[in-house]
Parts: C-alpha cells; sequence; structure tokens
C-alpha cells in the first residue's frame, strides 16, 4: 500500500523534473520561489544529495557546487581581509569564478548555499549590516558587541572610539575591549594617523577593493 | 499609510515579540502626521505603533507586506529613520487610520535612539520570514507578495507584458512543484505513523524515503547514529578516497577540505555538506581507518587513525622552541600545513600545558611553557 504511493509519488516526480530541470538552473527567481515554498512546507530539497530534489531537479548539484566555490574565494581572499567578506564582493568573485557561460547565481543563492555550509563547522556567519550581509568564513568569536560595531562600520569602512560612543552610548572601555578583539581576529587594521584619533578600518568592507582579482598564488593557497 | 490596521496590539498564540522601542515618530511618506510618540514593536509577524499617550491607539502591519527596508542616518537635529517600503494594501484589508495614501513607504523616527539595533532585527526577520512557518490566526494576513492589478511605478507595456506572462508561468510552475512538495510530506507523515509496528531494517528504509524527500531526520530507534544505508555506503567510499591526500596532508584534513576535494572529483552528483557530515560520523563506528574530530573550537577535521594529533603536539613544541616563539601564520608556513589546522594544533598544546599563549593587537603568538619545562 505504502509502496504503490511511493512509486506513483516518484512517476509523478519525475516527469515533474524533466519538466522544470532546466527552469531550475537558469531561473534564478523560480529558486527562490522553490526553496521559500519548501520551507513552508516544512522540506529541505537540499539536505542531501541523494534525494529526490536535489538528484532529479539537480537543484542541489548547483547549491553545493556553489558551496565549493565560495569556499575556495574566502580563503583565498581570508589573508587581506581576515575571514570577513562583504556579500556584495563575495557575489562578484564568485561570478567571475564561473566564467561567461555558467549559469546565473543570485545573491539568494549564495545565502543558501552557505547556511548549508555550517554544518562543516566552519565558522560560516551571515550578519546583516546596513542594507546588506557580512559573511563570516572562519571560526572567529563574535558576538551581538562586535557585530553591532561591525554594522557601525559599514557606512564609512572604519570606525572611532568616539562614534562608538556617541552612537551605541558604551563606555570608553567596552568599545575598546570590542576593537582590540576585532584586531587581534585580523578582521580590523589600527590607522595611528588618521585626522582626529585613531580610526579602525574593516578591510572586509573596502569598496575599493572590489573588481581586485584573486591572484594566482592566492587561488594556490586557498587549497593546499 | 493606508497599509496600518488597527489592532489591539495583544500577540497572537506563536507570535513572538522579538524587540521594542519607545520615541517612535511615523511618517506618512515624507509628511509628519499626528503619530508622533509613541512605541515601536516588532515580531515575528508584524509591525506594531501604539501611541506612548493613548494606548487604544495601536495599529500594524505584517512584515509580509514589507518589500524592502533602508536606513536613514540621523543629521543635525534630526533622528536616525528607518524607511520601510510596502506593497500596495489588500483589498480586503481590515480598517485602519487613513482610507488612502500616495505613498508607498513609511518613514520610522527613533527619537529616542535604538534604531541600529531595531534595524538588525528587523533585517533578521525579513531574512528568516518567521512568519510563512509559524500559523497564526486570520486576523494577520499573512499573504505574500504584490497582489494581481497592482500598480506599476513605471511602464513599458511590452516588456511589462512578457514580464507578467513570465511572472505567470512562474506561477503555475510554482503551484505544480507546491503540489509535489505537499504530497512528499503528506507521504512521509503517513510514514513516520507507521514507526510503531515495523523492524530495524524497514526502519532504517524509510529513514532514508524521508531524507530522500528532504525531510530531516526524525527517527528515534537507531544502530548506526544518524545515519542511513547510503550514508554508511558512502561512509567506505570516504576512507579509499582520502586515504591518499590524508598521507599527504601530514594525516589530517578540516572538514572544509574535504567537502572541496570530494565534490570537485565528483564533478556531479555531488554530496550536501549534510551528507558529508553524516557519512564522517560513521567512520569510527564502522571501523574504518580515517575518524571525524571536533576541536573545541567547533572546527571538524578528519583524521587517520594512525595520525596522533596528540604526539604531533610534541614535533611542535620543538618547532616553537626553536624560533623562540611562533604565530599560527607563521607556524603554518614552516610547517607547511593550512593556517586553520596549524592553529588547532598550537591550541591543543597550549591545552597540554605545552605552550603559553601572548594574546595582543599584533596578534596571537604562542610560546614554550617555561613553568612546566624549568620549575
Amino acid at each position: 500500500m505504502m509502496s504503490k504511493q511511493l512509486d506513483m509519488f516518484k512517476t509523478n516526480l519525475e516527469e515533474f523534473a524533466s519538466k522544470h530541470k532546466q527552469e531550475i538552473r537558469k531561473n534564478p527567481e523560480f529558486r527562490v520561489q522553490f526553496q521559500d515554498m519548501c520551507a513552508t512546507i516544512g522540506v529541505d530539497p537540499l539536505a542531501s544529495g541523494k534525494g529526490f530534489w536535489s538528484e532529479m531537479l539537480g537543484v542541489g548539484d548547483f547549491y553545493y557546487e556553489l558551496g565549493v566555490q565560495i569556499i575556495e574565494v574566502c580563503l583565498a581572499l581570508k589573508h587581506r581581509n581576515g575571514g570577513l567578506i562583504t556579500l556584495e564582493e563575495l557575489h562578484q568573485q564568485v561570478l567571475k569564478g564561473r566564467g561567461k557561460f555558467a549559469q546565473d547565481v543570485s545573491q539568494d543563492d549564495l545565502i543558501r548555499a552557505i547556511k548549508k555550509l555550517k554544518a562543516l563547522g566552519t565558522g560560516f556567519g551571515i550578519i546583516p549590516v546596513g542594507g546588506t550581509y557580512l559573511i563570516q568564513s572562519v571560526p572567529a568569536e563574535l558576538n551581538m558587541d562586535h557585530t553591532v560595531v561591525l554594522q557601525l562600520a559599514e557606512k564609512n569602512g572604519y570606525v572611532t572610539v568616539s562614534e562608538i560612543k556617541a552612537s551605541l552610548k558604551w563606555e570608553t572601555e567596552r568599545a575598546r575591549q570590542v576593537l582590540e578583539h576585532l584586531l587581534k581576529e585580523g578582521l580590523a587594521w589600527l590607522d595611528l594617523q588618521a585626522p582626529g584619533e585613531a580610526h579602525y578600518w574593516l578591510p572586509a568592507l573596502f569598496t575599493d577593493l572590489y573588481s581586485q582579482e584573486i591572484t594566482a598564488e592566492e587561488a594556490r593557497e586557498a587549497l593546499p | 499609510m493606508d497599509r496600518f490596521v488597527w489592532t489591539s496590539g495583544l500577540l497572537e498564540i506563536n507570535e513572538t515579540l522579538v524587540i521594542q522601542q519607545r520615541g517612535v515618530r511615523i511618517y506618512d511618506g515624507e509628511e509628519k502626521i499626528k503619530f508622533d510618540a509613541g512605541t515601536l514593536l516588532l515580531s515575528t509577524h508584524r509591525l506594531i505603533w501604539r501611541d506612548q499617550k493613548n494606548h487604544e491607539c495601536c495599529m500594524a502591519i505584517p512584515l509580509s507586506h514589507i518589500v524592502f527596508i533602508e536606513e536613514q542616518a540621523a543629521g543635525i537635529g534630526k533622528s536616525a529613520k528607518i524607511v520601510v517600503h510596502l506593497h500596495p494594501a489588500h483589498p480586503t484589508k481590515e480598517p485602519g487610520p487613513f482610507q488612502s495614501s500616495k505613498n508607498s513607504y513609511i518613514k520610522l523616527s527613533f527619537k529616542e535612539h535604538g534604531q541600529i539595533e531595531f534595524y538588525r532585527r528587523l533585517s533578521e526577520e525579513m531574512t528568516q520570514r518567521r512568519w510563512e512557518n509559524i500559523p497564526v490566526s486570520q486576523s494577520i494576513q499573512t499573504n505574500r507578495g504584490p497582489q494581481p492589478g497592482r500598480v506599476r511605478a513605471v511602464g513599458i507595456v511590452g516588456i511589462e507584458r512578457k514580464l507578467e506572462e513570465k511572472r505567470k508561468e512562474t506561477d503555475k510552475n510554482i503551484s505544480e512543484a507546491k503540489e509535489m512538495v505537499e504530497l512528499s510530506k503528506s507521504i512521509a507523515n503517513k510514514i513516520k505513523e507507521k514507526q510503531g509496528d515495523i523492524t530495524e531494517d524497514e526502519t532504517i528504509r524509510f529513514k532514508s524515503y524521508l531524507l530522500s524527500m528532504g525531510i530531516a531526520n526524525p527517527v528515534t530507534r537507531e544502530t548506526y547514529g544518524s545515519g542511513t544505508q547510503y550514508h554508511m555506503q558512502l561512509a567506505k567510499q570516504l576512507a579509499g578516497i582520502l586515504q591518499v591526500p590524508l598521507e599527504e596532508r601530514g594525516g589530517i584534513m578540516s572538514l572544509t577540505e574535504v567537502y572541496c576535494l570530494v565534490n570537485r572529483a565528483r564533478g556531479m552528483e555531488l554530496l550536501s555538506p549534510e551528507d558529508l557530515v553524516n557519512a564522517c560520523k560513521m567512520l569510527e563506528a564502522l571501523k574504518l581507518p580515517l575518524r571525524l574530530r571536533v576541536f573545541d573550537s567547533g572546527v571538524m577535521v578528519i583524521e587517520l587513525q594512525s595520525h596522533k594529533e596528540e604526539e604531533m603536539v610534541a614535533s611542535a613544541l620543538e618547532t616553537v622552541s626553536e624560533k623562540g616563539s611562533l604565530t599560527s601564520e607563521e607556524f603554518a608556513k614552516l610547517v607547511g600545513m593550512s593556517v586553520l589546522l596549524a592553529k588547532e594544533r598550537l591550541l591543543l598544546a597550549e591545552k597540554m600545558g605545552h605552550l603559553c599563549r601572548d594574546d595582543s593587537v599584533e596578534g596571537l603568538r604562542f610560546y614554550p611553557n617555561l613553568f612546566m619545562t624549568q620549575s
């Protein structure tokens, strides 16, 4: 009785898959809607590469491969930004790596792939800042205090102790501790020659680094 | 402003409060209106505003009606604001403070600060979209997306028509997909219900069905942890594939490296991160020559059974002593390891008492622990 139902379902699914396989691969909007709809019903189509959805629709391969590309970009750029990168920059670098003939990849696709990568215990995190996200790819401890300072820094790419005290109403000591932690983790750089007081820059937020290529050496270092 | 509906302000069952902030003023587009001092509440489902002076005056917007949000920094004499862009009001919407409005956005002005944290939480709720998974009563509309016949801001008729057709086509495909997914869920539930009457073997088989339908493993009776037949096979395959790469890398690799290596080699029919983890969890139980290890930091690695990380620590101590002191990066370069694993080894050495740390803004540096060696 049960197996009859399953067989019927499998046949329906195969038909459905052959109709929509192309669309899933080509249409980011369809992917978003498909994923959201599955989430509403309580189904995770990306849970296993051996699943109906991933195998038949090819949804799985699309996201798992994207995961590999994301890991490689983050590793290659880690020495520059300490393991923190904006979603925009990640998007640009991933698109470059995929080449002209690859399928279109949206920021939503990246976010979903990254959420899956968390299972590998890699320390992948997604931090909302301004209107976008910072992607963390190293297991650095970032609590709410650190996150809030990162968000403050998003506007100008840097932050100062005075700014933190004015906007967040913190004591000097609390501000300094957070900034020291970011320095230690390699996420922030100290600029003592800035006008006024010391500036703490976040390389992850440097917009003019966006278009810089990943060098061949960086790519080699990424995965020994 | 015509999107708001009057409400009692009481949260529904399953609706949770996320954050609230006093001293918030609402603007209809750019215009100031009479709602100038209220408490703004964010729940999993709605944005609610209650007048501070008159608590009966309370209104809400479902989060599903928000298209996107922006921040507006504070200026001289001006508070920081959040701009909320909204979908048009539903034709059958309940009554609210305004019947109509020419604006498709509102502004929330934070006169007593709190804008940064509120914005962060609102962004999170917009990302997580919990209202889609947590049903509440009908009075909170959770209709998603634009309604049919919505007015567009710009129009070039031919292109619009094509886009509309494409949208309709996508919607049709989505509703087909939805039927399939709902069917899979109901089948999965039926399988779960049969749990009591089946044997061990059948349990494993049904777990596979559930997993393949994208439903996380709910079964309690287990022989091999959360694994299935598929994961057992995969574990054996991995043992074969990873033997040589592990030997080449000093007997240890992070799970991230393994994920990339294995999937690059496969080319298609790739493994999901969960597949990999579930298979690796079975390595030891299946008595394979590799094992999964989780460090205190949460970093996960695969080690050869023959690899003794604790012994590697002894040689790490020698290396650090020779150089006086080393950072993770320096050690990684010397030994030819990834920085991630180098750091884990030095941390383990510290845990075992062989190394001490010097944690400064210039980085984390490790020294031989002279308290141990020179007592």
